[in-house]
């Protein structure tokens, strides 16, 4: 699995954060998605396909 | 007789909206919105000044459209839906917000709000949640029975966080809720409620300019230092710490209040919070009663600036569109028994943050105000009861928040 993310869709909801905190975080000032592992472990898939899914300006991608 | 509009013709028997609830079913949808949603996801409304834009109730239209560039809240457009007369009276004089802003400066403003909600920042606020919730609880224990929740606890919970976390003297919150209420009306004339959003306006930008003088570590002084970096106008700046103080109490206090009632109606389900030491059930249980309630009413207001093909209609250009969270959120396509507030049900899909780029700016404090209230309420008093008949319950049909004036409970 591998994870991109668009920072400038960002509207620092905080959904990835909230599904998968080991693969999203967020910036301090604005809140905006950092990307903690581009290729997350099959541990961390279910997760991370929910925070996809959660994200409120669609700027997670996942390429399976 | 037909109206033309944007090249669609419309029957003069369009249903009125917004629609009222049944009041023998207080919790659910107005049923016509319901039966609407069964035989499609949108359709054309009549709303107070004769113009018939769309209401979207089914789920995956509505979260679709929500996060559709194409779809704006730019409230100055033509063919915007507005709420009242007392939103179209004052389109040039509100200064742009956040509410009212699409695109990149949406975004601008957007950012300058979200630092105080981040997920992990709200989650060190936890243990002043559960303080300020041990407190009240604790005095609604030593205090008279029966005791009104939304006074007591309802209201106070995240009155006193979201101004601890904006930096408004809690002093002052007579004052807001006062002033917060009165912009808060669901039919309000123009002149009604010009007053009570005005002077609100007026505190927020002496709080701004004191901030400038004397900076703290709170959220307006976070706004009042870029005032005095020259992003944005004083005025921008009251306008945001006005949206989040209103949002960020009367919402949440809706919340509790009608999710407690929902909870009292449910033993079975109450029961099962109580129950529960598991933080993921804990938050699934606030998400399914944000779904069951969804208490944002008279719909998300949006108009198309292209024509947008959904649902098996065609929604024009300069077409309004109000996107409605309640039937949404009791489609049967999307949740199984709509009808049945049931706690084990994954209610992730939920839509009472609303979807896309508006989404609620402060659901991260929500949520953890909802699930450390509703869950301490049900262990320290697990013998509650409702001090009134059911159909006694003064339910807030007239205010864009749904819930409940006062909700007295013994045990």
């Amino acid at each position: 699995m591998r994870v991109t993310v668009d920072q400038d869709k960002c509207v620092s909801s905080g959904q990835c954060v909230l599904n998968a905190g080991e693969v999203f975080d967020q910036r301090d000032d604005d809140g905006v998605v950092e990307l903690l592992t581009a290729e997350p472990g099959p541990e961390h898939a279910e997760e991370t396909r929910n925070a996809a899914a959660a994200c409120p300006a669609l700027a997670i991608h996942i390429e399976e | 007789m037909t109206d033309t509009l944007a090249g669609g013709k419309v029957s003069a028997d369009v249903p009125e909206y917004p629609m009222e609830r049944d009041v023998r079913c207080p919790f659910a949808p107005p049923q016509q919105m319901l039966d609407m949603n069964d035989s499609k996801p949108l359709s054309r409304v009549r709303i107070w000044n004769g113009t018939t834009p769309w209401l979207v109730t089914g789920h995956e239209v509505a979260r679709a459209l929500f996060a559709d560039s194409r779809v704006s809240v730019d409230d100055r457009r033509e063919g915007f839906p507005h709420w009242n007369e007392h939103m179209l009276a004052t389109v040039d004089k509100r200064p742009r917000s956040v509410f009212t802003s699409d695109a990149e400066e949406h975004t601008r403003f957007r950012r300058m709000l979200s630092k105080p909600f981040t997920f992990r920042r709200v989650e060190g606020l936890r243990s002043v949640i559960q303080e300020v919730t041990d407190e009240c609880i604790d005095e609604i224990l030593a205090g008279p029975q029966p005791a009104d929740m939304v006074a007591e606890l309802a209201l106070p919970v995240p009155t006193r966080v979201i101004s601890d976390m904006l930096g408004v003297p809690y002093e002052d919150h007579e004052f807001f809720q006062e002033h917060a209420n009165a912009g808060l009306a669901r039919y309000a004339a123009a002149d009604a409620m010009q007053k009570g959003a005005m002077s609100l306006h007026q505190y927020l930008i002496n709080l701004v300019e004191e901030k400038q003088a004397n900076p703290a570590e709170d959220a307006v002084s976070d706004l009042a230092e870029r005032v005095t970096a020259g992003e944005i106008s004083v005025k921008e700046a009251a306008q945001l710490g006005t949206g989040l103080l209103i949002a960020g109490h009367e919402t949440t206090a809706n919340m509790i209040g009608i999710g407690i009632l929902a909870l009292l109606e449910n033993p079975e389900q109450a029961a099962l919070l109580r129950d529960s030491n598991d933080p993921k059930f804990i938050a699934n249980a606030v998400e399914e009663l944000m779904r069951y309630l969804s208490i944002i009413q008279n719909g998300q207001r949006r108009v198309a600036i292209e024509d947008i093909e959904i649902g098996g209609e065609t929604i024009r250009a300069g077409e309004g569109i109000i996107l409605d969270l309640a039937p949404a959120n009791w489609d049967q396509h999307a949740f199984t028994h709509p009808e049945m507030l049931d706690l084990t049900r994954d209610a992730g899909q939920q839509l009472g943050f609303g979807y896309g780029r508006h989404q609620c700016v402060g659901q991260q404090l929500a949520r953890a105000e909802l699930q450390i209230v509703f869950h301490t309420l049900l262990r320290r008093i697990p013998t509650m009861r409702l001090a009134i008949p059911f159909d006694e319950v003064p339910f807030k049909h007239d205010r864009l928040a749904y819930g409940v004036y006062e909700l007295p409970v013994a045990w």
